[in-house]
């Protein structure tokens, strides 16, 4: 697979490191134990389009915001995860 | 439809017949309006669970309902190795409970799945490796399963062609379980299938789930697929790879995600490697078919995939891993090279409960152990489905473990499906 990253271009998907499927928000203290459960247990894991992170870790160390269709691999949007505010 | 019973006798009568008196093993169903019990998925496991739901409880009014021919999906991509060396109370006795349920399979289904049990030995490279295999040992043998730690000499003389001098990897011992081995993935399908058949249950092909059936208080009352509506009391579902699809349809979420793992083998050679020996410094197993192609593999690619093919930078990594501990190995070709989808559990353990909407039950979360699980997994999934109520080797496989915090993680990985 190759990565379109914003700082590098082009590049092979073995200098990224994948953090998986971003995850929802992080809930409110008061919601208790299934809530934060369901925050870092919980999956969609779509058989389509997912969106993801991805670590440039041989790279510029960004972490990326990716859409990325997992039947397929293809990449279809790789953007800065501090840009999406995430 | 008549039973055949196979032995030496039925084969040389056939054999006199030129073989043309065969009759097929199984009955391929058309899906009748109702079943008492609906199984979702014709692998190993939803199979399993069709024949222990009849000869155990019987329940025979059941339909395996499978998207594509049965055998296709998991059980036909996978490395065929059978053990129970596991570390943690929540696993050991289940997977001890398949082990022996593979001792005598063969007799039971009288169907040849060509269980071999020639070993599976562990290699340890440090010091610190070694000590770990030696609590692992511990723990199977305080469950009453069989281990040996060995030392360098010893696992030279069941493996002399490794690389025990390796300069970053050398070869401190092994764990060896004599009594795990492979099987034959088709024969463990086509065993299943067939027994379950002979016992009245439905085998139906080519019937996608398309969604579930409810009534107005939400509890499933059938399957819609794309051979038409369904009805049933019950639902199973033993689709591992596509879970998180199937839950979707009733609106789960589930701590499972789906990655794919490539597994290779080789042109056939004569009997070289004796049984599964892994490797200690990464993760690589191998082992060699009865027809000879060494059947290998290594770690999952690592990003979420429904695609059932990987990519080569783990076919590197995988062949790396190979020449690491047998340079021997470098001068066979491989042959073929498949993906198979993982259903990644958070904790590593898998699934086997009730779930939260009334008359859907859930097996799943196999990660990459579901092979040597099957007849396990088929037999506690029957008794949850017959009973309403956990086996109790299968107790621990809670759908609420992630939420009560009570995880089966025998890496300790945490909550991240690629390291599990």
């Amino acid at each position: 697979m190759i990565i379109s990253c914003p700082h590098c271009g082009l590049r092979d998907s073995s200098e990224f490191y994948f953090r998986g499927e971003a995850p929802t928000p992080r809930p409110d203290y008061e919601e208790g134990n299934v809530a934060f459960a369901d925050h870092v247990y919980g999956r969609i894991n779509p058989a389509g389009p997912q969106k993801e992170h991805w670590y440039h870790a041989a790279g510029c160390r960004s972490w990326l915001l990716v859409e990325r269709d997992t039947r397929t691999h293809d990449f279809l949007s790789v953007t800065l995860a501090s840009e999406q505010g995430r | 439809m008549e039973r055949q019973r196979y032995s030496l006798f039925t084969l040389a009568r056939h054999a006199l017949t030129g073989h043309r008196g065969w009759k097929p093993a199984w009955r391929d169903a058309a899906p009748k309006e109702r079943y008492d019990v609906i199984v979702i998925g014709g692998g190993g496991h939803g199979l399993a669970t069709a024949y222990y739901l009849a000869r155990n409880f019987g329940i025979t009014n059941v339909a395996v309902i499978e998207k594509g021919w049965i055998g296709g999906g998991n059980a036909g991509r996978n490395t065929t190795i059978v053990r129970s060396n596991y570390l943690l109370p929540g696993n050991i006795p289940f997977y001890e409970h398949s082990l022996k349920l593979w001792e005598g399979l063969e007799q039971d289904l009288n169907y040849n799945a060509m269980v071999s049990q020639r070993g599976i030995l562990n290699l340890c490279h440090s010091d610190e490796q070694r000590d770990a295999f030696e609590r692992r040992g511990n723990a199977m043998r305080l469950q009453g399963v069989d281990a040996d730690l060995l030392d360098p000499a010893e696992v030279r003389r069941m493996a002399p062609f490794l690389d025990f001098d390796n300069a970053r990897f050398p070869i401190f011992g092994g764990l060896l379980q004599k009594r795990a081995g492979t099987a034959r993935h088709d024969g463990v399908v086509w065993g299943f299938a067939r027994g379950a058949s002979d016992r009245g249950v439905d085998i139906i092909q080519n019937c996608e789930v398309t969604g579930f059936v409810r009534d107005a208080g939400g509890r499933v009352t059938g399957v819609e697929t794309s051979r038409g509506k369904i009805l049933t009391g019950k639902v199973g579902m033993a689709v591992a790879g596509n879970t998180s699809r199937v839950a979707s349809f009733a609106d789960l979420r589930l701590p499972i995600e789906s990655h794919v793992l490539q597994a290779f083998v080789s042109e056939g050679l004569k009997p070289v490697i004796p049984g599964v020996i892994t490797f200690g410094a990464g993760h690589f197993y191998i082992s060699q078919s009865d027809k000879g192609g060494l059947v290998f593999g290594g770690d999952l690619d690592g990003y979420n995939s429904y695609a059932q093919r990987g990519n080569l930078s783990i076919v590197e990594d995988v062949c790396e891993e190979a020449m690491a501990i047998m340079p021997m190995v470098g001068r066979a070709r491989v042959l073929r090279s498949w993906g198979g989808i993982m259903d990644m559990t958070l904790d590593g353990s898998p699934i086997i409960d009730r779930t939260p909407v009334p008359g859907l039950y859930l097996n799943g979360g196999w990660c990459y152990g579901g092979f040597k699980a099957t007849p396990a997994s088929g037999w506690c999934f029957a008794h949850l489905l017959a009973r309403d109520e956990p086996h109790p080797v299968a107790a621990s496989y809670r759908l609420d473990r992630f939420a009560s915090g009570q995880l089966i993680d025998e890496k300790g990985a945490g909550a991240q499906a690629n390291l599990q």
